[in-house]
């Protein structure tokens, strides 16, 4: 009952999404579009981190790491090869294999889950540190200099076998949308399979999956190292939509607003980060013009205020309420009907209830 | 030979500068289990209130050994009360909370005194001759401070009574609130002290680095690894924690440079957990404070 619900509202959220496909480049300025495709990037690796947290219960305080890894890596591919199909597919490789690597250490360590966090951060900001050193001519793979603290000019995508084909700005929106449909697809498919099944039940009790014969490392990895890949894509996806990646991709603050985005959007549900996302990064960038306000401040504030008082986020809490008033005015119902029936049998017991 | 003796204290700064920047972390995460994810900020914190009273004529000595522990360390008791106790037993919220409360200091702090902070102090002590090198005094004053924080830690929790409650509370809390300890006053008074600790730290750094808002970020990777890597005891861990990632982090900084240097602190760290899931401690010196 509950699964075809959810498989429903999917499926409607992702036609929402084919609807803004095509709709968006027609009510929208082409400024507006352009920045989507950043915007979408972004949603993408909320969508990852939702899968990987929200989902498999990893508490990875760093999928900001291969979003960069991806976008860095889409980016030293493309000046070395010179066009940009395979590029894609290697920075997707590049932050999956990295995922696992790490994973590796981590799950089969049996590290719980508050290290987790705290290495997959560490690793995160030694990227960040590591690249603002590369600022020397040295620094440099096959042709592409790394550039340190202003980072490399991302080649934009090119049609498939046409490295002269280069796609415009404004067609990279449909790129990027077309992405984020099939991610969403994607993850929405990966979760109703049986190995979304079983990721439920170990993020709900480790041990009890375990004791049913899974191996929780080898799941665990492998949810890592997906979330890992579509992040990277994210990553390729940011790169066209910014024309360079530069190592701020990996600081404190990117890494805090992607667990932001999960935390308001509710963990648990995958459009919720996406939504969370996408609504954080209009609120940011609107208070970004106003130098009177830090962004940090209310990111901070926007953070403690979830975690004490709605600790399950936006989405879930709506489908909660929704839930309870259905029920309630089901067994409201159900209460008047019995209470009609009764009623001339139990006059006293009627007036007591009223009183 | 005075290479080797200028190479050795050159580690042994890296090895005392680590303690220094974890110990206040360690305090907390060994008593409370929790992670403090403001952690760099109160290191933070502590800089700018040395940066800020000297500005105004304090005692440079003064500010940074009496007045930054006890401002970050009240600083610290309020966060506890008004954020941190409504959290305990949930730690992947308590988590999230204090990264909350990192992002609102360096929002107010950017908000009160600016992005760059253009006065800054200069180390004191100036530079002690070692043959043909030198090395700064002020580096031997951090190793000395390092050692002597240390000591005052240990000697604290073994024999003092409040050292005893502290570490009844860390063995088992509800058998020692059974026994009829306020656990909840013992983790205030704890934070209250991790946060002092990190307050000190980061006004001993300050001379050394300048104080930025955002100035937590470069401490707080090299703390989190040092503390998970030691594990839960509070010496014990740090220590030699501080000693291995140190000693590694100083010869491949000398060997190749700084930044590779981090990476092999990192690299070793990620290794050693792969062993020793739960930190040095949590397989060797287990008895230990």
């Amino acid at each position: 009952m509950i699964r075809s619900r959810e498989t429903r509202w999917s499926l409607f959220a992702a036609a929402v999404g084919v609807v803004f496909l095509f709709a968006a480049p027609q009510v929208f300025e082409l400024f507006t579009i352009i920045n989507l495709t950043t915007v979408l990037a972004l949603a993408i690796l909320a969508l990852s981190l939702a899968l990987v947290w929200g989902y498999g219960g990893i508490l990875c305080f760093g999928q900001t790491m291969f979003f960069g890894l991806g976008a860095y890596a889409y980016t030293i591919a493309a000046i070395n090869i010179g066009e940009t199909t395979a590029p894609i597919f290697i920075a997707i490789f590049v932050a999956a294999a990295f995922a696992a690597i790490l994973g590796y250490f981590i799950f089969y360590g049996r590290v719980s889950d508050v290290y987790l966090a705290v290495i997959t951060l560490t690793v995160t900001l030694i990227f960040y540190s590591l690249l603002r050193s590369t600022s020397g001519p040295e620094y440099k793979i096959g042709n592409a200099l790394l550039g340190g603290f202003n980072g490399v000019t991302s080649p934009p995508l090119n049609i498939p076998g046409d490295p002269s084909n280069v796609l415009y700005p404004e067609d990279m929106f449909y790129v990027a949308m077309a992405a984020l449909i099939l991610a969403y697809l994607f993850c929405v498919w990966l979760t109703q399979t049986h190995f979304g099944r079983v990721m439920v039940a170990i993020r709900e009790n480790e041990l009890r999956a375990e004791l049913l014969g899974y191996d929780i490392r080898l799941y665990k990895l492998a949810l890592f190292a997906i979330g890992g890949g579509i992040a990277g894509m994210a990553g390729v996806l940011f790169a066209n939509g910014i024309g360079r990646v530069t190592p701020d991709i990996f600081n404190l603050y990117n890494t805090a607003l992607t667990i932001i985005w999960v935390i308001v959007g509710g963990r648990g549900t995958l459009i919720g980060p996406v939504l969370g996302a996408i609504a954080l990064f209009y609120l940011t960038s609107g208070l970004g013009t106003q130098a009177s306000i830090n962004n940090n401040l209310v990111l901070g504030i926007i953070l403690i205020v979830f975690v004490l008082l709605v600790p399950r986020g936006i989405l879930p809490g709506v489908i909660g309420i929704w839930d309870r008033a259905q029920s309630r005015s089901k067994l409201l119902r159900s209460e008047k009907r019995m209470r009609r029936r009764r009623a001339p049998r139990r006059p006293e017991q009627e007036a007591a209830n009223d009183g | 030979m005075d290479l080797a003796i200028a190479l050795a204290l050159q580690i042994i700064y890296g090895i005392a500068n680590l303690v220094l920047i974890s110990l206040g972390l360690a305090i907390i995460f060994g008593m409370m289990r929790v992670i403090n994810l403001a952690h760099g900020e109160f290191i933070m914190l502590g800089g700018y209130v040395v940066v800020i009273s000297t500005n105004h004529g304090v005692n440079l000595w003064f500010a940074m050994l009496i007045l930054a522990p006890v401002v970050v360390g009240l600083i610290g008791v309020i966060v506890e009360r008004l954020l941190i106790r409504h959290l305990y037993g949930r730690m992947v919220d308590t988590l999230l909370a204090t990264w909350g409360l990192s992002l609102v200091l360096i929002g107010l702090i950017t908000t009160i005194f600016g992005a760059q902070t253009a006065t800054t102090i200069s180390a004191p002590l100036g530079a002690v001759p070692i043959g043909e090198y030198s090395t700064s005094g002020y580096e031997l004053f951090l190793i000395a401070v390092a050692i002597v924080l240390s000591v005052v830690v240990y000697l604290a929790l073994k024999f003092t009574r409040i050292g005893l409650v502290a570490r009844g509370t860390m063995q088992a809390a509800d058998m020692a609130s059974a026994l009829g300890v306020s656990t909840s006053k013992v983790y205030a008074i704890t934070f209250g002290v991790g946060a002092a600790v990190s307050g000190f730290a980061g006004a001993l750094l300050a001379p050394l680095t300048g104080v930025l808002p955002t100035i937590g970020a470069t401490y707080i990777a090299k703390a989190f690894i040092t503390v998970i890597s030691g594990g839960t005891a509070i010496l014990a861990g740090t220590t030699s924690a501080s000693v291995l990632l140190g000693g590694i982090n100083g010869i491949v900084s000398f060997g190749i440079g700084p930044t590779m240097g981090e990476v092999a602190l990192l690299v070793a760290a990620v290794i050693l957990l792969r062993l020793m899931p739960r930190g040095i401690t949590g397989r060797i010196f287990r008895k230990s404070l």
